[in-house]
């Protein structure tokens, strides 16, 4: 075993030194956002009356229930300046534990770099055991920054510490989980896809426990178990043994995965290709069609089924609603249907930022396309630059539409079978899911400008969606000025299915992501291929 | 009839990097050219300009009659490119990678696909990520080579390959060279020029250093002599073009300006010859003048040519 690990620190300080920028970036963000919004809620609700009547507000508001998770206490400060950040910012926490762990393994070696230091004096499991330390030792500093920040801010300290050690738990499982999808995926996209897809399931699976129940669904999700140490809220420190146990268990299991595969290789092993190629795959729209369509159908599949199960809890909303102090914002919403069309248009909301990375993602192919330089065989054949970036645009629009279409099919679907008006409903709830588009195009416009003019640079399209994304959730809780919030161009999405629907912001969203995207393919075609 | 190729005072820089630093570059028609230089000497910097993907920040590049950046795409339907480094879409299959390069540039001939790929062993049906370095590369050279086109040019294209394929590269390209194909081959493995061009170019740090045929090439370079003679010789090293002189008794090695042979020659055999080996420069001796570490023509105080533009 120990040969198997020669190299491990040779490749450790490798990855830190990539890493020098990206790592404390993310941790500032995190650690910020934390002890921000601690600083910033503690004061808005003095009295004990206060907190409990927001509490009361948020717990029964299934909608933000659902996306953020419960309060456990009703009257503690912390728990309710947390509950956001043990939902979302967990998904976060998550995120940054996933993409460090498969760009340190299954990226590595796609790229070819791993079979060089390979071949050298690296052991054979030295990546894997490297990647582990970087994601795990990230997220004890970040159990540790984040515990001292809320201390800062002015929260209890066995509710801090337990809130850092319930981050920490979470990064642990999930570089545990894209470990593991390290070894069984294909390559680097196909593993990150595969853990943030059981990222979004297990966080879905949450979301339903915690609302219409049963409970116990609440108990399939590392999120879930992190929110059950409770912090601020009579902490269950027992729950911290169900993460730990979980990731020893897949971390066990990753290396024996590992030591039963090639390098470069998935565990399933290769069926034989076709021998000739299909006549569409003479064009760069047959090239890109060819490459991704699985990709899309397994997404599109995916938010099918977000759009049933968001579509099945908002016919439930209505019924859940029994707080008095809700009624008037109820009323004021246009009685039970606009509560559970507020749901929606909420829960839209959010499935346009996931789908929003399906567009960035997609257009970023275009980048390692380049520089990987199997752009530069195609480009040196008749395909005119235009056509083959052109391609990958047009598959990012015509992606984002499936996946928007597919949830509010869903949606739609399991809304009006509850309600028993498919036909008056589908329409309705379709066509919010695909008013969202607009604003998703300009974040996909915004990656091909970035691709266009700043080639190198192009990952700062995900610092531009997490940006957007962020003013969104935590500009209101920060009191941002209004101004700042509606740099997003999904502060401008259509809150949909609801009352009234302006065409203005949805035309000036359009012509947006056009500019965006003339910009940056009129840029590529003047500037240099480079790897 | 308009050159192939045309490569004139070509510069292009990478921020402090000059790259090409005033190339020149002529390849004719139905010429087999040879395009060497030690890495990093900016073989595949040429080429990517001459496709189109790199910008030249000055100079002219002419490629089959019409201007290699604005031209891109109709110049591409008449050529074949085949990269050094070939990455291939992890799970498309070769044949599917070979039939869409052929397809995207207008058109291959399939009995030629058919013969390539039974000539190179490769298996069609594998897909990219399974595919070794060397089938990878040949991927690339049956998608370029079954291509009915006028102008070939090929990056560096049997790295990888092992000595068998080398092997039937040579002999496919001798066939292209029968048949009149135009190609430029960028290359670091002297022997596979020796055996394949009509002409050579050899660049050092983005310049042009020699330019010719690989007579001219070698008219210009030393034979190494290695003799014994009947007695010790007197007075060799007083002659012209005479380097590296080592006298041993009566065993003499030499280095002698082919320009100067004749003279060096006559020497020897006045004071009798017993047994003489002499050795052709080979394209080694030649790279290793230019780009080895040995001390310049100049700073040894020879009065030796240099061989075409600097
Ligand atoms: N995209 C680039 N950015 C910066 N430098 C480059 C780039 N491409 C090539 N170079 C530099 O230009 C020089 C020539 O490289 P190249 O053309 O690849 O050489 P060769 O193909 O002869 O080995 C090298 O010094 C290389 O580092
Ligand atoms: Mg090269």
């Amino acid at each position: 075993m120990s040969n198997h690990l020669t190299g491990t620190w040779a490749l450790l300080k490798l990855a830190l030194r990539r890493d020098r920028i990206m790592l404390p970036a993310w941790l500032a963000v995190l650690v910020a956002m934390a002890a921000g919004s601690a600083a910033a809620t503690i004061p808005l609700y003095p009295t004990l009356a206060e907190r409990i009547k927001a509490s009361e507000t948020i717990n029964t508001t299934p909608p933000v229930v659902a996306l953020n998770g419960l309060i456990y206490d009703e009257s503690s400060i912390g728990a309710i300046a947390m509950v956001k950040l043990s939902g979302i910012g967990a998904i976060l926490v998550a995120i940054l534990a996933i993409i460090l762990v498969v760009r340190h393994t299954r990226s590595e070696e796609d790229t070819g770099r791993l079979e060089l230091v390979g071949s050298t004096v690296i052991g054979r499991h030295a990546a894997l055991t490297a990647a582990l330390i970087i994601g795990f030792g990230t997220n004890v500093v970040l159990g540790i920054l984040t515990t001292l920040g809320l201390i800062a801010a002015g929260l209890p300290v066995a509710g801090s510490v337990a809130f850092g050690l319930g981050w920490m738990s979470v990064g642990f499982a999930f570089a545990a989980i894209a470990a593991a999808a390290a070894q069984v995926a294909g390559n680097g996209r196909a593993a990150n896809s595969l853990a943030i897809t059981l990222l979004g399931v297990t966080y879905v699976a949450r979301a339903i426990g915690d609302t219409a129940g049963p409970r116990w669904l609440s108990w399939l999700s590392p999120v879930g178990w992190q929110q059950q140490l409770r912090p601020f809220a009579g902490e269950r420190w027992s729950a911290l043994l169900v993460s730990l146990a979980f990731t020893a268990v897949a971390v066990a299991g990753t290396y024996a995965l590992a030591a039963r595969r090639d390098l470069g290789a998935g565990l399933l092993p290769d069926r034989p290709g076709r021998a000739r190629g299909a006549a569409f795959l003479g064009s760069p729209l047959g090239l890109v069609w060819r490459l991704q369509r699985a990709g899309l159908a397994a997404w599109a599949i995916g938010f099918l089924l977000l759009g049933l199960v968001l579509g099945n809890i908002a016919s439930k909303v209505g019924n859940l609603l029994d707080n008095p102090d809700l009624q008037d914002i109820i009323l004021r919403l246009g009685g039970e249907k606009g509560i559970t069309d507020a749901f929606l248009a909420a829960e839209f909301g959010l499935a346009s930022i996931i789908v929003s990375v399906y567009g960035v993602q997609s257009i970023m192919r275009l980048r390692s396309e380049e520089a990987n330089t199997r752009a530069e065989p195609l480009l040196a054949t008749g395909i005119s630059r235009l056509g083959w970036a052109g391609s990958q645009v047009a598959m990012a629009l015509f992606g984002t539409t499936i996946l928007m279409f597919a949830t509010g099919l869903g949606a739609g679907l399991a809304h009006g079978l509850a309600l028993g008006d498919v036909g008056g409903e589908l329409g309705r709830v379709l066509g919010a899911a695909l008013a969202q588009l607009p604003a998703i195009w300009v974040l996909v416009g915004a990656v091909v400008a970035l691709y266009g003019l700043v080639p190198r640079q192009v990952v700062l399209g995900w610092v531009v969606l997490l940006a957007f994304f962020l003013l969104g959730e935590m500009g209101p809780v920060l009191k941002l000025n209004q101004w700042v919030m509606d740099i997003s161009p999904y502060a401008h999405s259509p809150k949909l299915p609801g009352p009234t629907l302006d065409y203005g912001p949805i035309f000036a969203l359009v012509a947006v992501a056009a500019v965006l995207t003339a910009v940056g393919l009129v840029s590529f075609r003047r500037r240099d291929i480079v790897a | 009839m308009t050159t192939p190729v045309s490569i004139s005072s070509l510069v292009k820089t990478f921020g402090s990097t000059r790259a090409l630093d005033g190339l020149h570059l002529e390849v004719a028609e139905g010429e087999v050219h040879g395009f060497l230089g030690p890495n990093g000497a900016g073989k595949t910097t040429t080429l990517r300009v001459l496709l189109g993907l790199l910008r030249a920040d000055s100079g002219t590049v002419r490629l089959l009659g019409g201007d290699p950046w604005h031209d891109a795409v109709a110049l591409h339907r008449r050529l074949a490119y085949v990269p050094g480094d070939v990455t291939l879409w992890p799970n498309l299959s070769g044949g599917e990678v070979i039939d869409m390069l052929g397809r995207m540039r207008g058109g291959m001939n399939p009995k030629r696909r058919a013969e390539l790929i039974e000539r190179f062993n490769l298996d069609p049906t594998k897909k990219g990520r399974s595919y070794s370095k060397g089938n990878r590369q040949k991927v690339a050279l049956v998608a370029g080579l079954a291509s009915d086109v006028e102008l070939l040019l090929l990056d560096e294209p049997t790295s990888g390959l092992d000595p068998l394929m080398e092997a039937v590269f040579r002999d496919t390209l001798l066939e292209e060279r029968q048949k009149g194909r135009t190609i430029l081959l960028s290359s670091h493995i002297l022997s596979e020029v020796e055996a394949l061009c009509h002409r050579v170019t050899i660049i050092r740090s983005g310049r042009t250093v020699e330019t010719g045929t690989l007579t001219e090439l070698r008219h210009l370079r030393r034979t190494s002599i290695d003799a014994t003679l009947a007695t010790p010789p007197q007075g060799l090293d007083g002659l012209p073009g005479v380097h590296d002189l080592s006298v041993d008794g009566t065993r003499v090695r030499v280095q002698v300006d082919n320009a100067h042979l004749d003279e060096v020659l006559r020497a020897l055999t006045t004071v009798g010859v017993r047994s003489l080996v002499s050795q052709p420069p080979s394209l080694e001796e030649l790279f290793l003048r230019h780009y080895g570490t040995e001390p310049t023509v100049d700073e040894r105080g020879q009065t030796e040519t240099e061989a075409l533009p600097r």
